[in-house]
Formats: C-alpha cells, sequence, structure tokens
C-alpha cells in the first residue's frame, strides 16, 4: 500500500501538484489518470523518489519514504519494479542480460539460479525465442514486456508503470495491461499506472486517480467512471467520439 | 547555467561517481569493458596519428636543418623529444577527446532521454559510480599504454620517413633517439597523460548525464563535450607543464 498526504510540487512559479492525497492499495492497479501536462508523471518521479516534493508525505506501507535517508531509500528501491514508458532497456544488453541486471545488482543466487529466474520471468510475460536478441532488434510490445519481466526479476512489492502501452497497437496493449493486472493479483502487489489511454482505464481501472491542473478533481473506479458528474473527467473520458458513442447508448 | 554554477555542478557530480561501487564482480566487469571499448579501440588511431605526427616532424627537422655544423642525428632526437614531451601526451590526448569524448556523451546522453539512468535510479543503482567510475578507472589505466605505443610508432614513422626520403641515414636517426635521454620527461608526460584520461572521460560524462530533451540535445552536449574537454586539455598541459618543468 502506498498512501500519499498533502503533496505539493512547484517548479519555480509554476505549481503543479496541490494537495493531493490519496491511498493506493495492494493486489490493485491504481490508475493516475489526466491529461497531458496535468502533473501525473510529477506525481509519479515523486512517488518513485525521481522527484523531491515540497511538501507532503509519500508513505510505502507504513514508512515515511519522504524523510527517509539516502540509505533507507536505497534499500526501498530494491523493492520497487518500474516500467518506463519507453521501456528503458538497456541498449548494450541482451533480452535476458536486462532481466539478469537485477539480480547481478542485489541477490546472492548462483549463476544457475539467476538463468533460471530470468526464463521464469521471460515466459511469464510470454518472451519465447528472444533472449539473445538486443533491444533494438524487438518491437516496442515485446520490450514492454521484456521491460515488466525485468520489473518483476527481483519480486517487488511495488510496480510503477508509466505509459505502459503508448505507443502500442490497441490488441498488444490490451495484452500488456492484462499482463500487469495478472502480475499484480499474482504477487500481491501495489501497482501504479500513469496513463491516458481511455482503454487502459476501462480495462484496468480498480482504482483511478483524476489529476486536473495538479489537483485532485476525482477518484474512483473504472465501473464508476461512467456516471461521474465530474466535468473536467467527463470532459477528459468522452473526448473520442467512441467513447460519446457508447455514452449515449448506455 | 553559468559558469561557476558548472563548475559547482561538475564537483558534486565527481564526488558522486567517486563512491563504493554496488557490487565488486559487476564493476570489475564493467572495466574490462570499458577498457576495450576505451582503450583498445582507440588504437588504431593512435597508431595512424602518430606514424604520420612522428614522420612529419623528422622530415621538418630534417630540412631545416641547414646549418651544417649541426649534426644529422639531431633528427632522431627531435623526433623523439618532440613525440615524448608532446604529441603523444597532448595532441594524442586531443584527438582521444574529439573521439572517446563524443562517444561517452552520446552514449550517456542517450541514456539519459531514453530514460535508463532513470531505470538505474529506481533499482537503488547510483547510476552517476556504475556507468562512469569504470570509464574514468579503464581511461587512466589504458591511456598511459596508449602514450607508450604512440612514442614508439611516432618515433619508428620518423625513422621511416627520414629512410624513404634519405633526409638522414638509419644508424644516425637511431642514436639520435638514444642520445641525452631524460627519463623524468617520460614520467612528465605520463602524469600529463593520466590527467588528461581523467579529464577526457569525467567532462563528456558530465555533460552527458545532465542532459535533457531529445536528440538534438544529445548532439549538443556531445559537441560541447568535445570543445569543453579539448579546452580544458590545453589548460591541464600548460599548469602542468609549469608545474612539472620548472
Amino acid at each position: 500500500m502506498i498512501t500519499l498526504k498533502n503533496i505539493n510540487k512547484s517548479f519555480g512559479e509554476l505549481d503543479v501538484l496541490n494537495d493531493i492525497s490519496i491511498q493506493f492499495e495492494a493486489g490493485k492497479t491504481n490508475l493516475i489518470i489526466g491529461q497531458s501536462g496535468s502533473g501525473k508523471t510529477v506525481l509519479l518521479k515523486s512517488i518513485i523518489g525521481l522527484l523531491d516534493v515540497d511538501t507532503g508525505y509519500i508513505y510505502y506501507d507504513d514508512r515515511d519514504f519522504t524523510n527517509m535517508n539516502f540509505k533507507d531509500k536505497k534499500e526501498i528501491r530494491k523493492e520497487m519494479g518500474m516500467v518506463f514508458q519507453g521501456g528503458a532497456l538497456f541498449d548494450s544488453l541482451s533480452v535476458e542480460e536486462n532481466v539478469k541486471f537485477p539480480l547481478d545488482m542485489f541477490s546472492a543466487m548462483s549463476e544457475d539460479e539467476k538463468k533460471e529466474r530470468v526464463s521464469f520471468c521471460l515466459d511469464r510475460v510470454d518472451i519465447k525465442k528472444a533472449h539473445k536478441l538486443y533491444p533494438a532488434e524487438i518491437s516496442g510490445g515485446m520490450q514492454k514486456r521484456v521491460a515488466i519481466a525485468r520489473a518483476i526479476a527481483l519480486n517487488p512489492r511495488y510496480l510503477f508503470c508509466d505509459e505502459p502501452n503508448s505507443g502500442l497497437d490497441p490488441v498488444t496493449a490490451i495484452v500488456i495491461d492484462q499482463l500487469i493486472q495478472e502480475i499484480t493479483k499474482e504477487y500481491n502487489m501495489t501497482t501504479i499506472i500513469n496513463t491516458h489511454d481511455m482503454n487502459s482505464v476501462m480495462e484496468i481501472g480498480e482504482k483511478i486517480l483524476f489529476i486536473n491542473k495538479g489537483v485532485k478533481a476525482w477518484e474512483g473506479c473504472s465501473d464508476e467512471i461512467f456516471d461521474t458528474e465530474n466535468q473536467a473527467l467527463n470532459n477528459f473520458v468522452f473526448a473520442s467520439n467512441l467513447f460519446k458513442k457508447i455514452k449515449s447508448k448506455l | 547555467m553559468s559558469f561557476f554554477e558548472n563548475i559547482g555542478q561538475y564537483i558534486l557530480f565527481l564526488k558522486r561517481v567517486v563512491s563504493k561501487p554496488e557490487k565488486g564482480r559487476v564493476f570489475f566487469a564493467q572495466i574490462i569493458k570499458e577498457i576495450y571499448k576505451l582503450g583498445v579501440n582507440s588504437v588504431g588511431i593512435v597508431v595512424i596519428i602518430s606514424v604520420f605526427m612522428g614522420a612529419v616532424i623528422s622530415l621538418q627537422t630534417a630540412y631545416n636543418l641547414v646549418n651544417p655544423l649541426l649534426p644529422d642525428y639531431l633528427v632522431g632526437y627531435t623526433t623523439r623529444e618532440s613525440m615524448i614531451l608532446e604529441f603523444s601526451s597532448t595532441i594524442v590526448g586531443l584527438i582521444l577527446a574529439g573521439k572517446v569524448g563524443s562517444n561517452i556523451a552520446s552514449e550517456i546522453g542517450s541514456m539519459r532521454v531514453t530514460e535508463q539512468i532513470d531505470a538505474l535510479e529506481i533499482m537503488g543503482i547510483n547510476s552517476a559510480s556504475y556507468l562512469i567510475f569504470p570509464k574514468i578507472i579503464a581511461a587512466v589505466f589504458i591511456n598511459p599504454f596508449l602514450y607508450v605505443l604512440s612514442v614508439f610508432v611516432g618515433i619508428t614513422g620518423g625513422l621511416m620517413a627520414s629512410y624513404m626520403a634519405g633526409t638522414v641515414s638509419v644508424p644516425d636517426f637511431i642514436y639520435g633517439v638514444q642520445v641525452d635521454l631524460i627519463p623524468y620527461y617520460i614520467i612528465y608526460s605520463l602524469i600529463k597523460t593520466l590527467v588528461f584520461a581523467f579529464i577526457i572521460t569525467s567532462v563528456p560524462s558530465f555533460y552527458g548525464y545532465y542532459v535533457s530533451g531529445g536528440a538534438l540535445e544529445v548532439g549538443k552536449a556531445s559537441t560541447k563535450a568535445v570543445v569543453n574537454s579539448s579546452i580544458l586539455i590545453l589548460l591541464a598541459n600548460l599548469i602542468l607543464t609549469q608545474l612539472l618543468l620548472k
């Protein structure tokens, strides 16, 4: 479980996040949604510690991440897995070396155990014959799957995904979404996904935080999103003709 | 960013770079990889440049020794001294600042813009230390070997040019290479090589590490890295020469 309390963040004169509070639960796919520039990437980067918040608190279960010293933050980061928008796979390493990387750095496993774990993680994300290939040699969808495999290699308690299905076709995007949801349940992880993809919202939005202009504008789940009275959220959700038609038929 | 801010950020960056590695075995493997990338892959260009530099120095010296009182062996002597004192350390340093420096800045910069550095940080790895410390150690280790190679190949180039152009006999040239050798000059140049190796790796890494934006910014960082590390090499050359040869 990750809890945010009164998070504020600004860059110079520009207020990017304003008094955000929410609890992200374990075993659920928690989504942060909002328009481009709404502050969701800054929020995600603040949660994982790539940016420092100005005021407020971030708790990983009962551990205060905001006031943690560097050493403790480093320890907690070993419990995090992250899937970046572009995959962020290491170019100079092959697919299996990418997945093995966190094991090399942080585990005391033998080489055989590491190999076994790498195979397990790659099988889990359905990567079969690309173990020796380099990131540049595989498709965008495969890169995302390898990134997920790398993120789960150390059995993390917290999984973060920044736009995990951007640039993917709708079929592959749903496969990635479902994979993240399955893994979340399987390992009872606290998963936070940053997205503006409405298909993801409807598919896996078990808990949704909608941010508008740096402010928490709505909190709920995918079942509630169609009935909301929140104008900003309605504008966001029903921006496309497809969703407008779906709503009119409901 | 102002000049002083840059210097301050560079010092803080070095503090992050020079920290205890996460895992000794992985760190050692990285150093070996970097020795190959930065050193072994530079052997070709060092050999080519040194051969031609040595050849040109010997020919220029020979064609300018018009006074019959000056002995022929001065051609070999001048070639050796030029290679040892300046060319094999400073000029090779400048060439490597271009080759290795742009390579490092663009590699680290690309890693930054594609979030690979963020990925390392999220894993709890000190990305600056993991990526850059092995490069500095590798260059500081391998560049003295490149220096020695350059001196040897440069003198050989000078000998070949003199022989082929018929400017000086081989025994005279070889005598010139051996006469009045001051070993301290080699130590002086090796010290310079070590300092240049540090500049060649740390300055481009700094520019690459703090890139923000996209491919265009990576290109700009690469150019800045080469220009600034070249200027720093020239400055360090002047300071070290004054300090060590006084």
